[in-house]
């Protein structure tokens, strides 16, 4: 290459302002690298607020009876934890963060098919983190219902559910809009040459996402519209005393639910089958059935939500057909499991970063996934529902599987986007602390939830000390680990040393281009010719 | 890509359509109102399925666009249909 | 930016996708009514005797030209015939206005009766009746909204076609719009047997 070339070479993304100073450079521009990244630090500062949140409740169980908090504020906090957490962290999550970065990159284009209302979802996405918060500080107090907002109690209550259940719909929106711009990105942006079975399993799984985003989120839209109803013109759709049925709250609600846990699982799969085989230079293992099952995944999930009203009075019918098709639904995650193992057999790995989050991501999901099955069977269920069985159950899949891949996914394209590397010693001591300390604040909880400790609660009898105390020691560690973690990378995007092209060898388009990549990404839109994952 | 050729429905295909379309509509209030037993609604139910693939078909022209949109129509009507009935499991049998 | 290609296909489908989630929405009611009028046949059957067919016959065929209209544009715009788009435009909106007036005094009369979300003669009428006025306002209500939307979207493509942002060979937009209205419209091929026709 001349030496005239290089000087006119194309700026980065991070460079090209558009002519926009400060941070106009970032909300106004459409990039959606930039946007990308707009979700990424907004997600955190949520991120930080609801683990602030989690350790402050694991504080008050310390030590059976009042320890920092009483009943109320208790209910207020883990309510607000599961709202920030739920609606403002994982759902987004890697879908709009790393989705939205890598998406168009992965499937060779310059952006995604809608750049205008990609900044759009954002700008809502931050409306409905404003609505939710000012549910904290408006009149009556913060909600207290839990995140799940079961009627009647959710428009009896006279906490300011109004704010926070017209953000969760706000909310619902801009997942929607995320979700239909990735689905016509992949349809209609794929490079010459990129067929559907030449995908990436990253963009696979966004794209199996994205429909589900499309098509749950607004049936939990039109459930919170009916509850603005029933607080509002108190209409009597869920009301026993009017003749409402609060079951049927409870089935639309998880009629989203469920297949919302999905929209936070099955990017983090994605995610994690880039990464496996990129660490074990091998070709993944059954590509299409990782594919297959992706979809399945996306397919199944939609009827499997009664599985969280075992003990809610449904009919002996239906709880056996939601039994069956819960069971169903963990074959294709299993069938994942195998393929990620079977990728690293007879493999050359290597244990970077991205690795151990990786590897631990497979380690956690796995707990997660079984007891989830123990779940899903109705004999157990009667005995384990609204323990402290569940909210491990949940914390090892959301937090472990979401939570662990985002960070994995982190590491893992952190010199792609800011063509910078962190210090990897600090990152496998982060790590080192964070899954320790992650595994004794969630194992104890399994232990007690077969003792019989109920969820949701400020206190708890004598018996159950022992283990809560392990328990809320290991939320101080995993939370210094985690610390650990942000501040190695802060320290990376000012001071680290500049990252190569392609630091980790991988295959797929994203290694192909500068770190970090120009505004368009691609000078020229490639052609792709090879199968995804060659390793030669 | 702005280039696809775009199928032209012509006014009198339209008109044609629209009456058919009237014609359904007062054919399911007949039925309703000469009261042919409890399947009277399950009829009209009925009738307005035929009205609603004449207007997909023709007034958003799924029949002159590629398969794909026809595809995802019948999907998205199937899950609906599906999740109406397994919510049904519980009430019919509680 | 790089040259702005058009994708006409890939706008297309975005509206549907659209679409789709609108059909989800109001499948969530759908659910909703299904679940209640199978818990209270009896009483939907006698409390949709209080609502007036002719209306709601008036407004379904009101609808379905309106719908018509706004198909026949798209050829219009096709065949080059600015004026005649624009008239049709005009008509579908127009429609829709009366649409909208209908239901306002067919609300009003029911408002009079004392018949309304919360109302105490409602509470008096039974559970069924609650539920089923509920749906009814809830579900007519938002479907209302949507005609609201539908008459400002229609709107601004009136204003685009005049000012020739819209022309022959670039009409997608106006396809989208048409789809939209489509989508009312076809929600209310539903709603007018639930709720008129059970009586
Ligand atoms: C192998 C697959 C899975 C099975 C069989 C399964 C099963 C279950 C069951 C039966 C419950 C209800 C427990 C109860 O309340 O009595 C439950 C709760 C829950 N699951 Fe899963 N699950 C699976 C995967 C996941 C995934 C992938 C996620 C999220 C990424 C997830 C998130 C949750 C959450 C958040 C709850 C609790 C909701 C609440 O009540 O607050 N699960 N799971
Ligand atoms: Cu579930």
């Amino acid at each position: 290459m001349s030496e005239n070339k290089q000087n006119s070479a194309p700026k980065s993304y991070l460079e090209e302002t558009g002519g926009r100073k400060g941070i106009f450079k970032w909300i106004l521009s459409t990039d959606h690298k930039r946007i990308g990244l707009l979700y990424l630090y907004s997600i955190m500062a949520w991120f930080f607020i609801g683990v602030t949140l989690g350790v402050l409740m694991k504080l008050e169980l310390i030590a059976p009876g009042k320890t920092i908090m009483g009943a109320q504020s208790y209910n207020a906090t883990f309510t607000v934890h599961g709202v920030i957490m739920i609606f403002l962290v994982v759902i987004p999550g890697l879908p709009a963060v790393f989705g939205n970065f890598m998406l168009p990159i992965q499937i060779g284009a310059k952006d995604v098919a809608f750049p205008k209302l990609n900044l759009l979802s954002w700008y809502i996405y931050i409306a409905g983190s404003i609505l939710v918060v000012s549910s904290l500080f408006a009149g009556g107090g913060p909600p207290d219902t839990g995140w799940t907002f079961y009627a009647p109690y959710s428009f009896k209550t006279g906490t300011n559910m109004l704010p926070a259940v017209l953000g969760a719909f706000v909310l619902g929106f801009s997942s929607i809009l995320t979700g239909l711009n990735f689905i016509v990105t992949t349809h209609r942006l794929r490079a010459p040459g990129m067929s559907w079975m030449k995908l990436p399993v990253f963009p696979w799984a966004i794209y199996g996402t994205a429909w589900i985003q499309l098509l749950a989120t607004p049936i939990v839209g039109i459930t919170l519209l009916m509850v603005l109803g029933e607080r509002i013109f108190n209409i009597g759709f869920f009301d026993p005393a009017k003749g409402g049925d609060p079951i049927l709250f409870q089935h639309l609600f998880w009629i989203y639910s469920h297949p919302a846990v999905y929209i936070m699982i099955l990017p983090a799969m994605g995610a994690i089958s880039e990464i496996i085989p990129t660490f074990s230079k091998k070709t993944i293992f059954g590509y299409r059935f990782i594919v297959f099952s992706t979809l399945a995944i996306a397919f199944v999930g939609y009827f499997v939500w009664g599985h969280h009203m075992f003990t809610s009075g449904m009919s002996g019918t239906a709880l056996f057909t939601f039994s069956i098709l819960t069971f169903i639904v963990a074959i294709p995650s299993a069938i994942k499991v195998f393929n990620w193992v079977a990728t690293m057999h007879q493999g050359s790995i290597s244990t970077d970063v991205p690795f151990l989050w990786a590897a631990s991501f497979i380690f956690v999901f796995l707990v997660g996934g079984l007891t989830g099955l123990v779940l899903g069977a109705l004999a157990t269920n009667v005995h384990l529902h609204d323990t402290a069985f569940v909210v491990g159950h949940f914390h090892f899949i959301v937090f472990g599987g979401t939570g662990f891949a985002f960070f994995g996914a982190l590491h893992y394209w952190f010199p792609k986007i800011y063509g910078k590397m962190y210090d990897r010693s600090w990152a496998k001591t982060g790590w080192a602390i964070f899954f320790v300390g992650y595994i004794a604040l969630y194992m104890p909880m399994f232990f007690l939830g077969v003792m019989g400790m109920p969820r949701r609660y400020f206190d708890y009898l004598p018996e159950y000390h022992g283990p809560n105390i392990i328990s809320s020691l290991g939320a101080l560690v995993m939370v210094t680990g985690f610390v650990i973690m942000v501040i190695n990378l802060f320290r990376a995007v000012k001071t680290g040393e500049k990252a190569p092209q392609n630091p980790w060898g991988g295959t797929n388009l994203e290694w192909q281009i500068s770190s970090p990549p120009t505004l368009e990404n691609f000078d020229e839109i490639p052609t792709i010719d090879k199968a995804t994952y060659k390793y030669d | 890509m702005a280039e696809e050729k775009h199928h032209i429905t012509s006014y009198k295909t339209y008109l044609l359509v629209l009456s058919l379309l009237i014609v359904f509509t007062l054919l399911s209030v007949a039925i309703t109102q000469i009261e042919l037993s409890r399947w009277a609604a399950a009829a009209a139910l009925l009738v307005a399925g035929i009205k609603s693939t004449f207007v997909l078909m023709i007034f958003m022209h799924l029949k002159y666009d590629q398969r794909m949109f026809r595809v995802m129509v019948g999907l998205i009507v199937a899950l609906v249909v599906v999740v109406i009935i397994i919510t049904m499991l519980d009430f019919l049998f509680r | 930016m790089s040259v702005v290609h058009r994708d006409d296909i890939g706008s297309k489908l975005g509206m549907w996708l659209f679409i789709f989630t609108e059909i989800l929405l109001f499948g969530g009611l759908f659910i909703t009514y299904v679940v209640y009028r199978y818990l209270h046949q009896e009483a939907f059957h006698l409390a949709s005797q209080e609502l007036d067919v002719a209306i709601g016959t008036i407004n379904t065929i009101i609808l379905l030209i309106s719908s018509a209209t706004i198909a026949m544009s798209i050829t219009a715009i096709q065949q080059k015939k600015k004026k005649l788009t624009l008239a049709l435009i005009a008509t579908t909106i127009l429609l829709a206005i009366v649409f909208l007036v209908n239901k306002y005094f067919e609300w009003g009369a029911k408002f009079e009766h004392g018949i309304f979300p919360g109302s105490e003669y409602l509470d008096q009428l039974g559970f069924g009746d609650v539920l089923f006025f509920g749906l009814y306002f809830f579900m007519t209500g938002l479907h209302a909204f949507h005609i609201i939307i539908g008459i400002a979207v229609l709107g601004f493509m009136y204003y685009y076609v005049k000012t020739d942002r819209l022309t022959h060979d670039n009409f997608q937009l106006l396809e989208n719009g048409g789809l939209y209205w489509h989508l009312v419209d076809l929600i209310w091929i539903f709603l007018f047997p639930l709720f008129y026709l059970i009586a």
